[in-house]
Parts: C-alpha cells; sequence; structure tokens
C-alpha cells in the first residue's frame, strides 16, 4: 500500500521511445532502480510489431508499475490492441506476425526461449473487445473454464464463482440463471461475463482492449468500479477511445499514434499529466477531442 | 411552447407479417399451364419436356406482368420468385419420382411379418406374404455401428488434426483426404477383401472396415468445414485463459463445434448405408438371421436388394423394391433423428 502511493505521488511511466527530453530525470531515474529490484509489474523494452513487412509499432518502451491502471488512448489502427496482444504473446498467433523487443513480468522476460506461453496467459488475463464466451458452456462453467483448462483445482467453486460474478458486476443478473446458455446473455451481460471468466484464474495483470465498447453506461460504471477495486491487487491495462473512461479509471496513461508511420508512444505520463498539461500538443489535440 | 395534441392511437395491429396466400402462385401457374399447353400444341415445343419449358417461360412471364401492376420492383422479385419456385419443382421431381417408384413397386412386399422374419425357410420367389428382412435390417445396424466407431472418432481427429493442430502434415493429410474422397467404392471392398477377406472369411466386421475407408473423408472433411465455421475470438478466449492446444481444441472447439460434427457424422454414414459393391466383396449375404460380426457372411440391407434382383422372378423383384425401400425410410429416419439431436444439442 505504501509503495503504491508513493508510486502515485512520483508519477513514473517512462516512455523511452519518446524523442523529448526528459522532464523530471531525476525522480524517474530514482523510481525505475527502484522497482529494477522490486521487480514488480510489466515492462516493455524497444517493442516493435511487424505483420507481413508492414512496420505496425516502433520502439514501444513502457512500465506498467504493479497494481497500478493504465490506459492505452490514441486514434483507431495505431496498434494499441497489436501491443496489448504482445503482452500475453497472443500476437504470435497471426501467421503473418513477427515482433522486437523485450516483455519483462515480474522481471522475467516472456520471450525467452523455454519459458512456458501457457503459464504465461495464466498471469495475464485478457478481455477481449468483442464478447467471446464459449458458447458450448454454461454460464457458471464459463466463468469456472480457465481453472478447468488449466487444470487449477479449486476447493470453494461455488464461492468462486459468485466472487468473480460479483467482482464483474454480474452476479445478481444472473445467479438464478448459472445453468443457461453463456450465449443466452445480452452482448454486455457476455462482456461482463468474460471479464468474470478472467478473473477467475486469479491473474497478476488484466489487459482489457476496449471492454466497454459493447456496454451501458450503467455496466460501464461497475466494471470500472471493478477495474479500481481489482488495481489493488493487479496490473491493468486497459485500451479505450473514451477519454472520460481514460480520465476515470487509470493512474497513467500512454498516448499512441501512427500517422503515416509505425505506431509509436507519443507520450506516457500520469494520467492527470496526459489530461491537462500534456507534454506534446498532439498529445493535448486528442484529449480534447481535435483530432483522431 | 404550445402542447400539440395528438390524436389518440388507433386500437389493435397497423402492421402484420403476412404470409404469402397459395393464390399468388396459383393464378400466374394457371395462365401459364395453359399457354404452355397452347404452345405445345401449335409450336415445335413438343412433348412433356417442350411443355415443361413452355410452362417455365410462361410462368415467369406471367410472373412479370402481374408484379408490374404494382412496380418495377415488385415485378423483378415476382419475376426472381418464379425461377426459384420452378428451380426448386425441378430439383424436387427426381426425388419424388424415385419416391413414387419406390412406393409403386416395393409396397407389396411389405407385410407384419417382413421385419421379423428371415430368409432361412423362404426362397426369393416364393409368395410374398412370407420371408422378410429381419437380417438384413440388423445386419446393416451392425455393420454401420462398427464402421461408425470406427470412420467418426478417426474422421472428427483428422479435422482436427488440419485445423486445430496445424501440424507440420496437416497439408498432406488434407491432400490425402482429399483423394481418399475420390476412392471408388469397390477399391474399399476390394482392398479389405485382399487383406482381410481372403486371409479369414467374409464377414460384417470387414464390411465395416470397407465402409469406414469409405466414410472417413467424407466426415473428416465436412468436419473440417465446420471446425473452420467456429468463430476465431473462441480460440482466442481459450490460449488467453492459459489453455494448452490440446485443452482448447478437445474441451473448446469441438464441444462448440458439436451439431455440426453431428451433421458430418450423419452424413458420413448416409454416405455408405448404401453401398453395394463393397459388401459384396467383404459381408457378403446370408438368407439367415446372424448376431455374429465375425467367422461368417452378414447380411445387409443393400445385398438383400442386389440378392433379389440377381434372382430376378415377379416376386423377388417386388423383394428387391421392398427392401429398397426400408433402406430408404431407414436414412431418413436417422437423419430426423441426427438433426433433432443436433437441434437439441445447440440450445
Ligand atoms: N491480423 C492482422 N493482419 C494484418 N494487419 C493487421 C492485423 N491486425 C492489425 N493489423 C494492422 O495493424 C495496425 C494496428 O492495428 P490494431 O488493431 O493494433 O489497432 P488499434 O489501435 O487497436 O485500433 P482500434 O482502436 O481501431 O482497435 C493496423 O494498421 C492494422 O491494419
Ligand atoms: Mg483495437
Amino acid at each position: 500500500m505504501e509503495t503504491n502511493q508513493n508510486r502515485q505521488v512520483d508519477g513514473v511511466i517512462p516512455a523511452t521511445s519518446m524523442a523529448e527530453p526528459a522532464t523530471a530525470g531525476g525522480s524517474q531515474s530514482s523510481t525505475l532502480d527502484e522497482r529494477m529490484v522490486t521487480m514488480s509489474g510489466l515492462q516493455t523494452k524497444g517493442i516493435h510489431a511487424w505483420f507481413g513487412d508492414h512496420h505496425v509499432l516502433e520502439d514501444v518502451s513502457l512500465d506498467f508499475p504493479a497494481n497500478t491502471v493504465t490506459g492505452l488512448i490514441g486514434p483507431s489502427g495505431c496498434g494499441k490492441s497489436t501491443f496489448l496482444r504482445m503482452l500475453n504473446r497472443m500476437h504470435e498467433f497471426i501467421p503473418s506476425a513477427s515482433m522486437a523487443g523485450e516483455v519483462f513480468l515480474d522481471g522475467e522476460e516472456i520471450y525467452a526461449p523455454d519459458v512456458d506461453v501457457a503459464a504465461i496467459r495464466l498471469r495475464v488475463g485478457m478481455v477481449f473487445q468483442k464478447p467471446n464466451p464459449f458458447p458450448s458452456m454454461t454460464i457458471a462453467e464459463n466463468v469456472l473454464a480457465g481453472t478447468k483448462l488449466a487444470n487449477i483445482k479449486v476447493k470453494d467453486k461455488d464461492s468462486l464463482l459468485e466472487e468473480c460474478l460479483t467482482r464483474a458486476g454480474l452476479w445478481k443478473e444472473v445467479k438464478d440463471r448459472l445453468k443457461l446458455s453463456g450465449a443466452s446473455l445480452s452482448g454486455g451481460q457476455q462482456q461482463r461475463l468474460c471479464i468474470a471468466r478472467a478473473l477467475a484464474v486469479k491473474p497478476t495483470v488484466l489487459l482489457m482492449d476496449e471492454p466497454c465498447s459493447a456496454l451501458d453506461p450503467g455496466s460501464t460504471l461497475k466494471i470500472e468500479d471493478t477495474i479500481h477495486e481489482l488495481s489493488d491487487l493487479i496490473t491493468v491495462v486497459i485500451v479505450t477511445h473514451n477519454m472520460q473512461q481514460a480520465a476515470r479509471v487509470s493512474d497513467y496513461c500512454a498516448f499512441f499514434l501512427s500517422d503515416g508511420h509505425p505506431g509509436r508512444v507519443i507520450e506516457a505520463d500520469r494520467t492527470d499529466i496526459v489530461f491537462t498539461s500534456p507534454q506534446d500538443q498532439r498529445t493535448a489535440d486528442y484529449v480534447q477531442g481535435r483530432f483522431g | 411552447m404550445s402542447v400539440v395534441e395528438l390524436p389518440a392511437p388507433t386500437r389493435g395491429r397497423p402492421w402484420v407479417n403476412r404470409k404469402r396466400s397459395i393464390r399468388d402462385v396459383s393464378t400466374p401457374v394457371a395462365i401459364a399451364v395453359v399457354l404452355a399447353a397452347v404452345a405445345n400444341l401449335v409450336t415445335g415445343l413438343a412433348g412433356p419436356l417442350g411443355f415443361y419449358l413452355a410452362f417455365v417461360i410462361f410462368f415467369a412471364g406471367t410472373s412479370l406482368v402481374f408484379g408490374l401492376r404494382h412496380d418495377k420492383v415488385k415485378a423483378i422479385d415476382k419475376f426472381a420468385t418464379a425461377f426459384i419456385v420452378v428451380g426448386f419443382a425441378t430439383a424436387f421431381i427426381p426425388w419424388a419420382s424415385i419416391l413414387v417408384t419406390l412406393v409403386q413397386k416395393g409396397w407389396p412386399a411389405i407385410y407384419g411379418g417382413y421385419f421379423t422374419n428371415d430368409m432361412a425357410v423362404t426362397s426369393a420367389d416364393d409368395e410374398l406374404g412370407m420371408g422378410g428382412l429381419s437380417h438384413a435390417i440388423f445386419g446393416t445396424f451392425l455393420i454401420l455401428i462398427v464402421a461408425s466407431i470406427i470412420a467418426i472418432p478417426l474422421g472428427i481427429l483428422t479435422a482436427a488434426y488440419i485445423t486445430e493442430i496445424r501440424g507440420r502434415l496437416s497439408g498432406f493429410v488434407r491432400v490425402m483426404v482429399q483423394s481418399m474422397s475420390g476412392v471408388p467404392s469397390v477399391v474399399a471392398g476390394l482392398f479389405i477383401y485382399a487383406t482381410v477377406v481372403s486371409r479369414y472369411q467374409f464377414s460384417g466386421l470387414a464390411g465395416a472396415l470397407a465402409l469406414a475407408i469409405l466414410m472417413l473423408p467424407t466426415i473428416a472433411r465436412t468436419a473440417e468445414e465446420v471446425l473452420k465455421l467456429v468463430p476465431e475470438e473462441i480460440r482466442s478466449a481459450s490460449y488467453a485463459l492459459g489453455a494448452s492446444q490440446m485443452a482448447t481444441t478437445f474441451r473448446i472447439i469441438l464441444p462448440s463445434a458439436r451439431s455440426g460434427l453431428i451433421t458430418a457424422s450423419m452424413l458420413g454414414v448416409a454416405r455408405v448405408a448404401g453401398e453395394t459393391a463393397p459388401l459384396l466383396l467383404t459381408s457378403f449375404y446370408t438368407s439367415v438371421f446372424s448376431r455374429h460380426l465375425t467367422g461368417e457372411p452378414l447380411a445387409s440391407l443393400p445385398m438383400y436388394v442386389f440378392q433379389n434382383f440377381t434372382v430376378g422372378t415377379d416376386h423377388a423383384l417386388t423383394r428387391a423394391w421392398g427392401g429398397a425401400l426400408v433402406l430408404l425410410f431407414l436414412i431418413l429416419m436417422l437423419f430426423v433423428v441426427a438433426r433433432t439431436v443436433a437441434g437439441r444439442s445447440r440450445k
């Protein structure tokens, strides 16, 4: 808790890809060193991504301190989803995809040759833009699917079920029809089901790709509450096109932009700074809705 | 701001989905029949085929004219509908013709005991109220069940290997499966004859093996198409949960495609249920009811039909048609059952 507060105050999220002079150099590097010792959270170093010959991401270095929420914002097609998928090695499922750079999860390089990819994905959960519950399973089975698929023994399934569904803000709506198919829920309910499913394997990092784009304002607020609660326990990285949402839920914000080049991080900083006094004019324009 | 008083909404249903009434079609059909009859008499479009052709043309034409009473879009719609209706009817004709012929010729052979007796004490050209094909029905079921037990899991695994595991050999396996579906059924029979029957005996098991060879490509190819239809998001969701490829394939993808896989299996069964040539070389025929899968020949419906047909007397031919009729209904029943099962699992 104390370290958490510390970070909030220091406000560090160095974006080494930025071509701008280090503004708060002293304090940044000191906290960076400190974190190198603790090695918690998620860090990327010099990430590049290609689809075939199409260079999609260029030299993205970001730091996601443990137990914080980071918002990724930027215009459509600038590579946010691609970047997110590299954080749990889902990028490599696309046949033409390739990448360079390093991703550290609690200090461990996840692209190292001897890494168990399935174990990484268990620790780095993901919620997709489009709800994707398993159609052959009931609501309850969907939530517990991750534990079954990874052969994790669960002592008290019922309480895990209730805990995850409550966290996802879905418990009240489905507690009487847990035996119904997951496909029988509305789009927004399906999305919350997917969030519950991701939480059930107790990840340490949760990646969310526009999780609320199919949700009504009420469900969106529930999800945001969930994200707030979760950030006590886990690291959240969330892609969103909703500036208010980014401002509400995130501690840090990274602004991606491609405009003709491969996508880069233009600015990454504490959310209040990104929104109130950004260093880069393009960031200011974007967060104020002047382009993109 | 003044409030405008709107008239109270009138009760009742202002709009309802109108079913196309039979009269929409019957009038143009009647006109087209008359015109076609005239054309049939006075022009070169003679004979039933000429009549049918004239009918198609006049039916489409009349529909167009009827549609023109409304507007151009409606006219084109009617014109296109007419062609679709005619196309459906044309595809329906051979099917109905087969069914009618089968019932006409086969019905006299059928009586209560037809399904409970075998041909142990009856010969093919005996009076029709004697004997039956219980042995053939049982044999067909036995052979189909064993063939399914072999071919369905293998076919689905093959499809899963090609689409899910995507192993190094999957391209090769796909080509093999495709070329296997071109294997003439008699070749499958010959293969089992050479490898199994020549060493042991004609037997139901040999028949099942031959049919399994024929079922496999049908099931594998259909299952492959079905598995390709499983949305990519489902796969991603599973992998993102840390599932292995095996767990994803067997616990997520295959269950998601369950109803399609049932259809694929049924297509495989239907593909071989009426096969005669491979059974002639493998399970052969016996006129006695038998429960044994090995050691002796086993009867089957196609072989029953074939056997009676080769005898060739009037009664034998009627028995052959009766057997064909029963076979057709068995396959139809299998399909209905499979569709119901598949439909239920979709919910
Ligand atoms: N499977 C793929 N194959 C080839 N190119 C791809 C693929 N997925 C994404 N791209 C390309 O990569 C670039 C970045 O895509 P990405 O989906 O990461 O954008 P995004 O920032 O998430 O956009 P959005 O906000 O619209 O979701 C785009 O130019 C896109 O065309
Ligand atoms: Mg995206």
